[in-house]
């Protein structure tokens, strides 16, 4: 994981000293009765590859068009480089945007729609013929320069959407979805060549996306958002592994969560009374849940293990029977109902052929896991 | 391909047998060699040389197609401009009532709109001549541009308008460079609807057109009020020439324009 390397390096957001390139303050968005952004602050930085994820509705397009200039904040400031960007229509600001739907210019070819941001700003014709060749080099489209939109296939357009909305070299790239429209094994590839083009041209990239393998993969940071807020901004790595909330930890990925109530044990390790007449289970947690608190545990599938004899060692162990498996060719995702009903997945590498598969339906099976496999999340 | 039923080849020979008899009489007949309209005798051109010595046709003729040009172009202008704010102008106070309002010189009856515009004429004490029925039939075409313009601007993406506002553009070079090129064949066909409507107007032209100024149909009028001429047959056939080239060149923008954004949305949709 890309990302994860580069945080040790680059991580302007723990900075204090560091001068955020955007700044949303308390920025309030109403469609007459309906609130699509609801008082929301957070900094982006530059050079970040900024995730905005959540299922549609939450208000991550409206932010991304606040950031374009086609929608006004109804309260609070948006801030680039320390200037109030508010009534700064979109024309004359140093952002440009891909947009969901590429929207080329039908009437014009690969070339001119790349050259078409430059000719508004009335640069020399030569200096917008160099610049308009290295952006057909950077995306590998010279051959397609004088075709037309309609002549080229969806990668290819994806590819000239992005051209065209980098060759003004803005200090904001907004991408609205942009990957949506192209099949998944194009979309992967399509996704490192966003990183590299990143990487390369060094430009503050904030996409928006609703896949969030996409936003894992692609960015520095992913603010999962639901109802207009963020609820948690942080690295892929720290969204996935400690989510602040069940709706985080639900929206990313695979998770199990148990209801329960805490008891605290000192040293930031809890019990946690689940079940009735089952053992408690052992969890930690770095914030402070008082004793009898509701709580819920999130466990990742992957961190569960599955065994046919009790561990001897394990921190939690409970002991149920295979309800179904899901089979994902390198992954085997076993569903274990426990004694009182609930269901627990556990996942698996298949390391061994489908036929010598340890675990058939209805076998009894233990699951454990350690203390500090879980996340334990207060209400 | 089906072979028609003798119900439906009956069905469709009697409409356009109803539809076309006439027409196909007076064109037969403007190649008649005989003064008397209603008997035949023998095939010649002559007629139609007689019009281009016909120096009152050929004026009418004159004033009919500036007032046709004129009237179109400025018919397209403020047709466009009245589709481009009603579709795109968002929820302003009214608008529900602006854009039925724009359609209802659709369904007037000619014979109002020419006498309003007869008395505001009247009233604001302009003299009656070519320019009268320029603004006259600038009034009543623009409505049909408009509703032409309109039908494709709501098929627009919008988010084409945003990406050149975004690159750059302000609003005005937005419509100018990209809104007004993709939507050209709307405008082209709105503007030969305008030129042909204007060409074969007789109602509203009556009424505002001054003794300086006489268009064809009027012209035609007031002669077969003396009695039908083959000459008045051969101009006829003209007329319905020009009408008949400017009704298909419309249809056939519309129609290729209609194709290709076909293609380009199946392109669209292939890389889904």
């Amino acid at each position: 994981m890309g990302a994860l390397l580069n945080s040790t390096v680059f991580a302007p957001w723990d900075d204090p000293q560091a001068k955020p390139l955007i700044q949303f303050q308390n920025v309030t968005k109403r469609f007459g009765g309906f609130t699509a952004i609801d008082n929301l602050s957070i900094d982006i930085f530059e050079r970040e590859f900024f995730a905005l994820l959540g299922p549609s509705g939450c208000g991550k397009t409206t932010m991304m068009r606040m950031l374009a200039g086609f929608e006004k904040p109804t309260e609070g400031h948006i801030l680039l480089a320390g200037q109030d960007i508010d009534p700064i229509p979109p024309n004359k600001r140093a952002v440009n945007m891909m947009f969901q739907s590429y929207a080329l210019f039908p009437h014009l070819s690969v070339w001119d729609n790349i050259a078409f941001g430059l000719k508004r700003d009335k640069m020399p014709k030569r200096d917008i013929e160099e610049r308009v060749d290295e952006m057909l080099r950077l995306t590998r489209l010279e051959k397609f320069a004088s075709r037309k939109p309609h002549q080229i296939s969806g990668g290819q357009r994806q590819r000239v959407a992005l051209a065209r909305s980098l060759a003004k070299a803005p200090k904001l790239l907004l991408l609205d979805e942009p990957l949506g429209a192209l099949d998944k094994k194009l979309r992967q590839d399509t996704q490192f060549e966003l990183m590299d083009i990143q990487e390369k041209t060094g430009t503050t990239f904030v996409i928006v996306t609703h896949d969030q393998e996409e936003a894992m993969t692609v960015a520095s940071r992913v603010a999962v958002m639901d109802h207009g807020r963020i609820i948690q901004a942080d690295t892929p790595a720290r969204i996935y592994e400690t989510p602040n909330s069940v709706y985080v930890a639900d929206f990313i990925g695979d998770v199990n969560i148990i209801e329960g109530r805490a008891t605290p044990k000192g040293d930031d390790s809890y019990s946690i009374d689940w079940a009735e007449g089952q053992t408690p289970l052992q969890a930690t947690s770095s914030a402070a849940i008082e004793k009898g608190q509701k709580c819920h545990l999130a466990i990742r599938p992957e961190k569960v293990t599955i065994t046919a004899e009790r561990p001897a060692d394990a921190a939690n162990a409970v002991q149920g029977k295979v309800h179904d498996i899901a089979y994902l060719g390198n992954l085997s995702t076993y569903h274990v109902e426990l004694p009182n009903g609930t269901i627990i997945k556990a996942q698996t590498a298949n390391t061994r052929r489908i036929s010598r598969r340890s675990f058939s339906w209805e076998d009894p099976v233990w699951l454990s896991w350690t203390a500090t496999a879980g996340v334990l999340l207060a209400n | 391909m089906n072979r028609l039923s003798w119900f439906n080849a009956v069905s469709l020979t009697l409409g356009f047998a109803f539809l076309y008899i006439p027409m196909i009489i007076l064109i037969i007949f403007s190649f008649n060699e005989s003064k008397l309209v209603t008997v035949w005798a023998g095939f010649s051109t002559k007629w139609y040389g007689e019009l281009i010595h016909n120096e009152a046709f050929l004026d009418a003729a004159w004033v009919t197609v500036r007032v046709a040009v004129f009237s179109s172009t400025l018919a397209t202008i403020l047709g466009t401009m009245a589709a481009y704010v009603l579709v795109r102008g968002g929820r302003f106070f009214g608008r529900t009532l602006f854009s039925g309002m724009i359609y209802a010189p659709l369904v007037m009856p000619e014979v109002i709109t020419g006498l309003s515009l007869l008395l505001l004429f009247i009233g604001i004490g302009l003299d009656r001549g070519i320019f009268t029925i320029v603004l006259a039939h600038t009034t009543f075409s623009m409505c049909y541009v408009s509703v032409v313009v309109s039908s494709r601007l709501i098929t627009f993406d919008r988010s084409l308008e945003e990406a050149a506002l975004d690159l750059g553009c302000s609003p005005a070079q937005a419509f100018r460079l990209v809104t007004l090129p993709i939507i050209a064949p709307a405008v082209i066909s709105g503007w030969l609807l305008a030129f042909t409507l204007s060409l074969d107007d007789l109602v509203i032209a009556s009424f505002t057109s001054g003794p300086s100024a006489t268009t064809l149909p009027i012209k035609i009028f007031s002669a077969v009020r003396l009695g039908v001429s083959p000459e008045i047959n051969a101009l006829s056939t003209l007329m319905i020439a020009v009408v008949t080239i400017g009704v298909i060149t419309a249809s056939l923008v519309t129609k290729r324009a209609a194709v290709r954004q076909k293609q380009e949305e199946q392109a669209a949709a292939r890389a889904t």
